[in-house]
């Protein structure tokens, strides 16, 4: 079983996001960037995948991003992935052009798998697994939170509102992979050193141009200051009383 | 005249708030294109179906695509099914909702027209011809203006972030059967199921009653789900991820970064601490209550109204106050 995972480097969940003075980009220093998280979902899925095959099989990562996004492609070698590609290439916010870039890199792969995570973390597109299914001419199913490969086919649990459903997939398939029963391992020292000696590819990505132009980024205006209406159950009623007479919410 | 086109979702024949705002964003635009909005439903063959009602919110015409194939969604079946709309109504905006079905389902039809898609917008408006959004991003820690440079022009909008505007219209609707090859279909959908019966989704309701690990234990949920009830039927519990991560409570009712963004009338966070990455999926509820002993947690940062006590004796109160005032209604 051989599973390709594409992921992408973000702004660590906690990052202030301020934007510079231009007004059309984030400032990106006093940011610290990691994995996207549901990217981890996908590539400790594949690690899972292979260590239930006894080892067989093969897990690259592969992501497109400035050479900083190596770091990232070294952590997923370090969690177990065996080989990496970074497509060297300015991300834009055109999720399609992204998508055409992977599903160049991805044409004639022999893969049985190509995950992703459902969305990155920093454009929240959720758009780019599906693209490329579709320019690649494999099947997808998104929102996985987990599967089993039965033969030539993955059984996916879909989480959709309200509830989930099963569905099968004839392989190779693309699964976008959101948050399951299985936490990311974090890599171990171990991991961590043998990432070092796992290939690691770098070459430039196929882009087309961007179709969405940014005209700027803003910040969302902050909250009005609430207030403690007060402590324990006595605050109450008078909770209530705000609730129904001034913010119409029940 | 380029008209829009909205694609409207129906469940077990039934239209949601979703499809009224896609339909309404729709006619808008349509209107400041000099032009009108058409919608399409995808569904089963022979589901009862009050499609027409979608022409109170702005749709001249709604089309109604039947096939046994399309009763559940399949995207290998409704892709082709709906390229195939898009391409011969030559639309110049086509809108969906961003629910799982619309976020699953827009992409594919972007790269199969081989335009951009915006995902999940909070605003848009068309101008001298260009289309411009405005959508969250990082989480909703900052917004941006884009505008699309192509035709059509596919978004997504967020739900409930949109007003569904009634008028007195009523659509024309047409129904039509595509082919489908059944046995060409890679994907198949073998089982549903449903968490619990007739209760909303938490990314649909209208009032979220969350949880955290404040809650202690998994049984205590009885307290949070006695709130809820008197809530009334729009409302549905919600979960922070330690609650989720410890197994008290199932994924589909977490919210935040990696759960789900939620964007209700009212929200009420119980014994969560207001981590950054749970306000990520919350932060745009219109009225946020928290309560929670610490009066230093984080949530209080957010909240319009707190509470600083201990849950416990704030729950059954609340529950019983509001009980009450639901009781004289
Ligand atoms: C990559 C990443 C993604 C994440 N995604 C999410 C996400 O999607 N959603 C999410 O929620 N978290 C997410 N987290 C986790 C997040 O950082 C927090 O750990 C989590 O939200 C904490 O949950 P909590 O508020 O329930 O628990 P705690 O932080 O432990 O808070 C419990 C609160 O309960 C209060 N409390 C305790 N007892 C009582 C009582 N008797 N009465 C009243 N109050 C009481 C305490 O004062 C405290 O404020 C993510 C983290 C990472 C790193």
């Amino acid at each position: 079983m051989n599973v390709i995972v594409c992921i992408k480097r973000v702004p660590d969940t906690e990052a202030r996001i301020r934007i510079d003075g231009s007004g059309s980009s984030i400032e990106s220093s006093g940011i610290k960037y990691d994995m996207s998280p549901y990217d981890a979902f996908a590539v400790e899925a594949a690690i899972r995948l292979k260590e239930g095959l006894q080892g067989e099989g093969d897990v690259s990562v592969m992501t497109l991003g400035d050479s900083s996004s190596g770091e990232t492609l070294r952590k997923a070698l370090a969690m177990g992935a065996d080989r990496a590609v970074l497509l060297n290439g300015e991300v834009s916010l055109d999720g399609l052009a992204t998508a055409k870039a992977l599903a160049a890199e991805l044409e004639g792969s022999e893969a049985d798998l190509f995950l992703f995570g459902i969305k990155a973390a920093d454009d929240d597109q959720q758009q780019v697994g599906q693209m490329v299914a579709v320019l690649s001419g494999r099947p997808c199913v998104s929102g996985v939170s987990s599967f089993e490969i039965d033969g030539q086919t993955a059984r996916c649990k879909r989480e959709v509102e309200g509830g989930s459903e099963i569905v099968e997939v004839d392989l190779p398939a693309v699964l976008c992979i959101t948050k399951g029963p299985n936490e990311p391992r974090l890599p171990a020292l171990k991991g961590i050193m043998a990432a070092k000696k796992k290939p690691l590819e770098e070459r430039p990505a196929q882009l087309s141009g961007s179709r969405v132009r940014l005209i700027g980024f803003s910040t969302p205006p902050p909250r009005a200051e609430g207030r403690i209406v007060g402590e324990g159950p006595d605050a109450v009623p008078e909770l209530v009383r705000i609730l129904r007479e001034d913010a119409h919410a029940i | 005249m380029a008209k829009v086109l909205a694609v409207a979702e129906q469940r077990d024949g039934k239209f949601g708030s979703g499809a009224h705002e896609v339909v309404s964003v729709a006619a808008r635009l349509a209107q400041d294109l000099g032009s009108t909005a058409q919608g399409v439903v995808l569904a089963g063959t022979g589901v009862s179906l009050d499609a027409s009602s979608l022409g109170s919110f702005g749709a001249d015409k709604i089309v109604v695509i039947e096939h046994d194939a399309l009763a559940d969604y399949n995207p290998e079946a409704w892709v082709s099914t709906l390229e195939n709309l898009i391409r011969e109504g030559e639309y110049r905006v086509v809108v969906f909702s961003a629910t799982t079905l619309g976020k699953d389902l827009a992409p594919r039809i972007a790269a199969r027209l081989d335009v951009p898609l915006a995902s999940d917008v909070t605003e848009v408006d068309i101008s001298d011809g260009m289309v411009s959004v405005t959508r969250p991003v990082f989480s909703g820690k900052a917004f941006a203006h884009l505008e699309i440079d192509a035709s059509p022009a596919l978004i997504s909008i967020r739900p409930n972030v949109f007003p569904s505007v009634e008028s007195v219209a009523e659509g024309e609707v047409t129904t039509v059967t595509p082919d489908i090859n059944v046995s060409d279909l890679r994907i198949r959908v073998l089982e549903r199921e449903r968490s619990s019966d007739g209760v909303v989704d938490v990314s649909e309701a209208s009032v979220i009653v969350s949880g955290g690990r404040g809650m202690k234990a998994p049984e205590n949920w009885s307290l949070l789900e006695s709130l809820r009830e008197v809530l009334g039927a729009d409302a549905a519990l919600g979960a922070s991820r330690a609650v989720v991560d410890a197994g008290w409570r199932p994924h589909g009712e977490q919210v935040g970064q990696t759960g789900k963004t939620v964007a209700p009338s009212l929200y009420i966070a119980v014994g969560i601490s207001g981590a950054v990455q749970h306000l990520a999926g919350m932060r745009t509820a219109k009225t946020i209550v928290a309560i929670n002993r610490d009066a230093d947690a984080p949530i209080f940062g957010v909240a319009d109204y707190g509470i600083v006590g201990d849950l416990f004796e704030v729950l059954p109160r609340l529950t019983d106050e509001i009980a009450e005032l639901r009781a004289k209604d």
